[in-house]
């Protein structure tokens, strides 16, 4: 069977195309920041899908706990790397977008500060995957998750908890919350174009860690099987 | 460029680099897979 890859690739990048359009163009300018306030169109579904990958991980992880599945293992580790590079875009844009608004790149109210440790705690999740030796990485890799999970609560709750520099909830942030019916179209057009791209991204991840996987089973079992061979002979 | 136009490069700057990441990362594992078939 013919890999659906190229299929899903082209219409994930018809997706993004159109969510660009919207984001630049459809989108009706916001009153008091002008144009600067588009970054919230790519800003915004990113820490979305950031927040799907690391929810995504953390059931993974659990689900491996439970049932040493090297295929949900693949799965935790592909979700938790493109949570990770989608949380770098919403570190990077954001500063973008506080500069010409607030002032300021940075500043280390709530929200800001339990973002970039959200970022340090998988970032530290990938390098005890990548740098750590034996049978237990795995295992260390999802307690590690599961606790790392507790922070993706706290980033989403910091802003309904504190008051903080960053803003308030647009979407179900209750009370006098809300955006103009084409600034959500645009918003959600976005998020569906990142999340389908995150999908096709965790997918070629995942068969790749699988691969990886097969090919060092192949390597034990080759290691196992030279020695009772050379005997034979 | 204003800050608008970088933030929208870097987004994709970003997910191009990871993408050329997995291309450089897992290219020799191909390389081994077309030669244990050949075997």
């Amino acid at each position: 069977m013919k890999s659906p890859l190229p299929i899903l690739a082209l219409l994930t990048g018809a997706l993004l195309s159109f969510g660009l359009y919207q984001a630049r163009v459809a989108a009706p300018t916001e009153q008091t920041m002008g144009d600067i306030q588009r970054i919230f169109y790519y800003h915004v579904p990113s820490a979305w899908v950031a927040f799907l990958c690391f929810t995504a991980n953390v059931l993974f992880s659990i689900h491996y706990l439970v049932r040493r599945s090297a295929k949900v293992d693949a799965l935790a580790v592909s979700t938790a790397e493109v949570g990770v590079v989608f949380c770098t875009v919403v570190l990077v844009t954001g500063p973008l977008w506080a500069k010409p608004v607030w002032g300021i790149w940075w500043t280390w109210d709530a929200r800001l500060t339990s973002t970039l440790v959200l970022w340090l705690i998988y970032v530290s999740y990938l390098v005890l995957r990548r740098f750590s030796t034996g049978s237990q990485k795995p295992v260390l890799a999802a307690v590690l998750a599961v606790f790392g999970f507790v922070d993706v609560i706290f980033v989403y709750m910091s802003i309904r908890w504190f008051r903080t520099q960053h803003p308030q909830p647009v979407i179900g942030g209750g009370e006098g919350s809300g955006i103009h019916p084409d600034m959500l179209f645009a918003l959600l057009a976005n998020f569906a174009a990142f999340l389908a791209f995150a999908l096709l991204v965790v997918w070629v991840r995942y068969r790749l860690e699988r691969i990886r996987h097969s090919l060092d089973e192949f390597h034990a079992l080759a290691a196992v099987r030279a020695p009772e061979e050379a005997r034979s002979r | 460029m204003n800050h608008l136009n970088l933030a929208y490069a870097a987004t994709w700057l970003i997910h191009i680099a990871y993408l050329a990441y997995l291309a450089v990362k897992f290219a020799p594992l191909k390389r081994e897979i077309e030669e244990l078939r050949k075997k």
